[in-house]
């Protein structure tokens, strides 16, 4: 999905990807996979394709403009970052680099899916308590016995979630 | 990659536009008042994804900052359900179960169709999935909760179910099965609210006595006091930014 062409290309795409995330800044760009494309237009004009991860990330705008700034310094005058949509970005498109680092930044990496559902939840009598297969460890202990706190949390992206063994609370990036 | 886009509608680019415009600034009403802070963060996000998916679709009829902030009411062509005022939690829940229910259903169809909502629908259906799964839990917690949960649960779903019909009606380029939307509609709210302990209400929801004329531009009372909020700070500030 990734596509660069020419020598140069690469080497820009490598640059667009290796801004960091404003609100993640331990993950780089293509370590959330967001970028989709760089092309060339003429000798110092180039597109950029970014792919936002929920619809009304306003992340967004902040992501377009320090891509641009890292092009301008590489020698781009005409910097073009174009929003698309589709293909639908998905939590799947974390690099596995991005996913330890998310690990150590506190935040539950999301877990790979296999259908385009949230995963079901089970309802307790007080606490939303998840019938599942595959648990969402503590990234602060490493613990298995967690509980779903609320499916929307600091941002759109993230669900809050706490340890039962440890007592902390936690982010968790949420399958999308 | 992509196929090359059809011919946008502008009518249905807007009918859609403004029912995720409309319910965000609804659910961003919540700030400050929902009954727990898990809830004021969950409505301010869900608010968030749908003014995403509102700035999307206006931006397919036109400038979508005058589209928000400059129209009259007779403009806008949101379903009468959306632009019902919050109530209390329940009917804030209610609203949420029944559009939320509708739109992943018709996002989900879109998706999958060759329409110029293909992109933006392949993308929202994936957050409306959540925001349907929250209402669907908040629904059984109340439903089959306590007594006077119960009750506000059932007022609510009752007070709200005339303004279910509108969903259904034709939008000129809007192309999908609309008999079979409701079907699947009518089946999966039934089924919520009976697990909820919660008879689906009885009365009508099309047809002579139900209410909704939102897609033709006719709107209830509430809905002029909410665009005035909406609308003031910019038609008092032209062009302004920060």
């Amino acid at each position: 999905m990734v596509t660069a062409t020419t020598p140069l290309e690469t080497e820009l795409l490598r640059l667009a990807g290796s801004v960091p995330d404003p609100e993640l800044p331990v993950l780089t760009l293509a370590e959330l996979g967001v970028v989709r494309a760089v092309r060339l237009r003429g000798a110092d004009a180039v597109e950029v394709e970014l792919t936002p991860t929920y619809t009304g990330c306003p992340a967004v705008e902040a992501m377009a403009l320090d891509i641009e700034r890292v092009l301008r310094e590489h020698g781009m005058r005409e910097i073009a970052v174009r929003t698309v949509l589709s293909p639908a970005w998905s939590t799947d498109d974390i690099t596995a680099e991005g996913r330890r680092k998310l690990r150590e930044f506190g935040i539950a990496p999301p877990r790979v899916r296999t259908a385009a559902e949230p995963v079901p939840l089970e309802l307790g009598p007080t606490r939303t308590r998840q019938a599942r297969t595959e648990s969402v460890d503590c990234p602060h202990c490493g613990s298995a016995d967690t509980e779903l706190l609320s499916r929307f949390s600091s941002t759109a992206c993230k669900a809050l979630w706490r340890c039962l063994a440890c007592r902390e609370p936690f982010d968790h990036f949420k399958e999308v | 990659m992509t196929a090359t886009p059809v011919t946008v509608s502008a009518t249905a680019a807007l009918a859609l536009g403004d029912d995720a415009l409309v319910l965000s600034h609804r659910l961003g009403e919540w700030a400050g008042h929902a009954p727990v802070l898990e809830e004021e963060v969950a409505l301010a996000n869900i608010a968030l994804d749908l003014l995403g998916q509102a700035r999307v679709l206006l931006s397919m009829a036109g400038d979508e900052d005058e589209l928000a902030y400059l129209r009259e009411e007779r403009a806008f062509t949101n379903l009468q359900l959306v632009e019902q005022p919050n109530g209390d939690f329940a009917h804030t829940i209610a609203r949420q179960l029944y559009f939320s229910t509708y739109q992943h259903l018709l996002y989900g169809r879109l998706a999958a169709s060759e329409s110029e909502f293909a992109p933006l629908a392949g993308k929202a259906v994936k957050e409306v999935a959540y925001h349907r799964d929250h209402a669907e839990q908040w629904t059984l917690r109340l439903g089959d909760g306590t007594d006077v949960s119960h009750e506000r649960m059932r007022r609510a779903c009752e007070a709200l179910w005339r303004f279910t019909g509108e969903m259904f009606q034709p939008v000129a380029g809007l192309d999908v099965d609309r008999a079979a939307l409701e079907r699947d509609w009518l089946d999966s709210v039934s089924d919520v609210l009976r697990r909820a302990t919660l008879a689906p209400p009885e009365g009508p929801w099309t047809g002579a006595w139900s209410a909704g004329a939102g897609r033709q531009g006719l709107h209830t009372e509430p809905f002029g006091r909410m665009l005035a909020e909406m609308q003031h700070l910019h038609r008092s500030h032209p062009g302004a930014t920060w």
